[in-house]
């Protein structure tokens, strides 16, 4: 391979490209992991990385030391949301992080939530 | 040496961090077309730095997400900004904004279930871009208010105006803001919920 076909190579293997992605992903599919996970589904880190890990689990392990949403997890490894799902499906498996759903919605929100929403704006 | 690549990926700042008792999220959206102020209001809002997620998703129309779909054409990335407010020690609010082509919106899987509700910014120099969102919100049963956000020379409309002009029903909230202001924007979420407070109100 010359040297410009490598440069080539590297542009292609930028963040948002759908080969890398997969990759990381393992070939998997999104379409699972997306009803256990949510943007706002909390995580926290319930083990220690290991060197021997894929270095995106270990960089989630390392990060949710306190609870960060998956939307947070996604922003701080810049992967795509759907793509941390499949991760996270993977550590959760293993009993690595915790998961603290979101409240399941309703037709509308309980009042009691809302309540507690508004006094906090109040706050703000 | 794939594992130190894992020590690159910075965290959240020690400021940043929240509770271990926080025990649930909650989330609400912020529509409205490109450069009407979306991602201000969250910045205002915000308690961290907002932050950007993304998600590859394949073009309307493009076919199912299979392996096949890796034919690079087929997949476009879009960006997310959110912020966060913490409610209480166990409580915490996600704000996202919507991405600017509205096609996007609901494509994103996830981004309107259990959503609480939405929030719509309009600028009231281009009302034309609301109407696709409105009624989609509507078909989706998400509940909504409806904010204009103040641009210097934007056309102050009274009220019921802007109502007749978006074909919005009498209950629906319609509050002015000005999405650089934390106060402002904070107001905006509050009419929010109290519309929610008064639809749960409603006997079903």
């Amino acid at each position: 391979m010359s040297a410009a076909d490598q440069d080539t190579v590297d542009q292609d293997w930028d963040e948002g490209n759908p080969e890398r992605l997969y990759v990381i992903a393992r070939g998997r599919s999104p379409l699972a992991a997306h009803t256990t996970f949510d943007l706002v589904t909390l995580i926290i880190s319930r083990s220690q990385p290991t060197p021997t890990m894929q270095p995106e689990h270990a960089a989630i392990l390392r990060i949710c030391g306190s609870p960060l949403s998956v939307a947070e997890v996604s922003a701080y490894l810049r992967l795509p949301a759907s793509l941390v799902t499949v991760l996270l499906a993977d550590l959760h498996a293993e009993k690595r992080i915790e998961v603290r759903a979101p409240i399941p919605k309703a037709a509308l929100p309980a009042r009691s939530l809302l309540e507690a929403v508004i006094h906090g704006l109040q706050r703000l | 040496m794939d594992f130190s690549g894992s020590e690159s990926v910075p965290g959240p700042q020690e400021e940043d961090l929240l509770p271990a008792s926080v025990a649930t999220a909650v989330k609400v959206v912020i529509v409205g077309g490109f450069g009407v102020g979306k991602t201000t209001l969250v910045g205002s809002v915000s308690e961290i730095r907002p932050l950007t997620t993304e998600e590859t998703m394949t073009q309307a129309g493009a076919g199912v997400d299979d392996t096949a779909g890796i034919e690079r054409k087929s997949f476009t990335t879009v960006a997310m900004d959110f912020g966060r407010i913490s409610i209480s020690d166990e409580l915490v609010l996600y704000v996202f904004g919507t991405p600017g082509q509205e096609r996007f919106w609901f494509l994103w899987n996830g981004l309107f279930e259990g959503a609480l509700g939405a929030v719509v910014l309009v600028d009231t120099r281009r009302l034309e871009v609301s109407f696709d969102v409105l009624g989609r919100l509507e078909d989706r049963g998400v509940p909504f208010v409806v904010a204009t956000n103040a641009f210097p020379g934007s056309p102050d409309h009274p009220t019921e105006e802007l109502r007749a002009a978006l074909d919005l029903p009498a209950e629906v909230p319609i509050v002015r803001c000005d999405a650089r202001s934390r106060e402002s924007s904070r107001d905006v979420l509050m009419a929010l919920m109290r519309y929610l407070y008064d639809l749960s109100a409603q006997p079903v």
